[in-house]
């Protein structure tokens, strides 16, 4: 089997490594300085000059880059390069407000198909597979940016895009698909409805997924391997600075590993901005450095994470991040104690007595949180005494407990009445009035 | 001795209930006794059916959550201390009750109780022995 997409740039040393990300920075800080005047205000008015920065160390000075500062951007402003040579438009999903709009030149799809065929070859993909794309195709980078990486190792694509459940197995059955790419609740939910329907692993040739576009714990990739008979990896990125593809998982499936030759990443504490050392969790922060269309500087991914430097056993030299474990907006702040909707996840996961699918429903009364957190019963659990149920009720609300380090009110809801996600999952529902 | 019992998980919506009977309205399955326990975000309905096999089915069709299980239908008299006295004799041998409920049976002065306890078989050879008729399940499903 073919370990490395790109065996010399995965491999490289780190004193290569660094060598090449410096010269590639130059070359970012001096097309922004150049062409996106929000940059040149930012540098001018800190009084640096792009041939400032030598090392990266100096590059600590460099201001960030907020989603606030990209929406404000809207649509092209932050564009380096004129739209005659952006040949591609993705925009972000905008669950978070304005959409925010990127472009890509011809370079850029080119780069961004090669981080991909590193992604896919790492989880196990070879030119041999048939590889069902089940992101959505449009203007989330999800589908169109697995679906160039897939054809650059030369597997098989079959661009089915996002939802229809039903022609997803039949196709998945009929065609021979043997890879999968989803979110990973949407792989949770394809296993269920195998399960229903009675379609047994004879029937289907899946042997490998990759999984991205929302953050997973690693109970649930268990749940995916059992429930689909595959080897499961996840991938990270984010629209803003490419799309998927900016970090990968390999074999060894512990942290993904960065595209450092194409990205720099820091770790910050997300209150002050303060850069912390590695192993430590904070705010990732990523900076572009091949980026042509809009290349952004220290650019605040509010995805919360910690780097492993330490060599990783597949010989790849890129350090590795660990699974986003929420995003800093998708901290949740009840009773004053942080609650990631991933903790949640876990717990479930966790739990036969429960399908790893809830909501979690935030209120004020008074001035008091209330956190609710509905759950979906697994069917061989339900009993017709109601003591049993409230047993399960109380285990639910002990393991949680123990896991938040707050109550919350558990609702039962039955199997499959939770909505399940094709695109990311919408889990929190935060229905506190913070005007009042 | 023993008669099966249909459990349905149900949410607390407006309507859930009626969803229910509807189903088993239009595939022609009548109700023999069925009870309902809630809180204030789910509940479970317990059903006794003629046709218990084609109910289990229908249900699970249309997505319900439902477990089986097996229930004692006790005759009592209809009269002051009829119900006192099933509860004397099973108190009496330690055997606890998780719920009941009853309805009246069609010949006169006879109520029929359904007792759902854990242990099923020990149950019955009690109230047997203490000179109690039991239905089958045959028997209340027809009746």
């Amino acid at each position: 089997m073919v370990k490395y997409w790109n065996e010399h740039a995965e491999t490289m040393s780190r004193d290569e490594l660094e060598k090449l990300q410096l010269s590639r920075l130059n070359s970012t800080l001096h097309r922004v300085y150049d062409h996106v005047p929000f940059y040149k205000e930012q540098l001018d008015a800190l009084g640096i000059k792009p041939d400032d920065i030598k090392t990266l160390d100096d590059f600590h000075k460099i201001p960030f880059t907020t989603k606030a500062e990209m929406q404000a951007s809207y649509p092209y402003k932050m564009f380096a390069v004129p739209l005659d040579d952006i040949i591609r438009i993705h925009a972000s999903s905008g669950t978070t407000g304005q959409p925010t709009v990127v472009g890509y030149t011809k370079n850029d799809l080119e780069t961004w198909s090669e981080l991909i065929a590193r992604l896919l070859v790492a989880g196990g993909v070879t030119k041999k597979d048939i590889v069902q794309v089940s992101f959505g195709y449009g203007l989330f980078t999800g589908g169109f940016g697995l679906h160039y990486g897939i054809e650059k190792i030369g597997a098989t694509v079959i661009p089915l895009s996002s939802g229809n459940t039903d022609r997803q197995l039949q196709i998945m059955q009929e065609f021979g698909s043997t890879v999968i790419i989803c979110t990973p609740s949407y792989a949770i939910y394809l296993g269920e409805i195998l399960a229903d329907r009675g379609i047994g692993f004879d029937k289907i040739k899946l042997r490998v997924g990759c999984f991205g576009a929302e953050p997973w714990t690693e109970a649930m990739r268990k749940e995916i391997e059992t429930r689909l008979n595959i080897s499961a990896t996840d991938n990270y990125g984010l629209s803003e600075v490419m799309g998927p593809g900016v970090s990968y998982e390999c074999q060894a499936k512990d942290g993904m590993h960065i595209n450092e030759d194409n990205f720099i990443v820091e770790i910050i504490n997300p209150e002050n901005g303060e850069v912390l050392p590695y192993g430590q969790t904070g705010e990732l922060v990523i900076t572009t450095l091949t980026k042509e269309g809009i290349p952004v500087l220290r650019y605040r991914t509010r995805d919360i994470t910690s780097l492993l430097p330490k060599k990783c056993a597949c010989g790849r030299t890129f350090i590795r991040m660990t699974k986003p474990r929420g995003r800093s907006d998708d901290m949740l702040i009840i009773r004053g104690v942080n609650v990631f909707p991933s903790q949640v996840e876990t717990v479930l996961v966790e739990m036969a007595e429960t399908e790893p699918h809830y909501e979690l429903i935030v209120t004020r009364e008074g001035a008091l949180d209330k956190l609710e957190v509905k759950v979906e019963l697994n069917e061989n659990y339900f009993s017709d005494e109601m003591r049993v149920m409230h047993v399960l009720e109380e285990k639910i609300k002990n393991r949680l407990r123990n896991a938040l380090g707050l109550t919350a009110k558990i609702s039962l809801v039955a199997p499959k009445t939770i909505e399940r996600s094709v695109g990311k999952a919408k889990r929190v529902i935060d229905l506190r009035d913070y005007l009042a | 001795m023993q008669v099966r019992q249909i459990s349905v998980f149900m949410e607390n919506r407006a309507g859930r209930l009626q969803e229910i009977t509807s189903i088993l309205a239009k595939a022609n399955i009548n109700l023999r006794a069925l009870s309902l326990a809630d809180t204030s975000d789910f509940g479970i309905l317990r059903l006794i059916v003629d046709r218990p096999d084609d109910a289990v089915k229908i249900l699970r069709t249309e997505g319900f959550t439902i477990r089986e299980n097996t229930v004692i239908a006790c005759a009592i008299a209809d009269h002051p201390g009829g119900l006192n006295s099933i509860l004397n004799v099973l108190t009496k041998e330690g055997i606890s009750i998780e719920y009941m409920y009853g309805f009246l049976g069609k010949h006169k002065d006879e109520a029929v109780m359904i007792i759902r306890v854990e242990n099923t078989e020990t149950a019955i050879e009690t109230l047997l022995e203490g000179g109690f008729t039991l239905l089958k399940g045959e028997h209340i499903y027809s009746m």
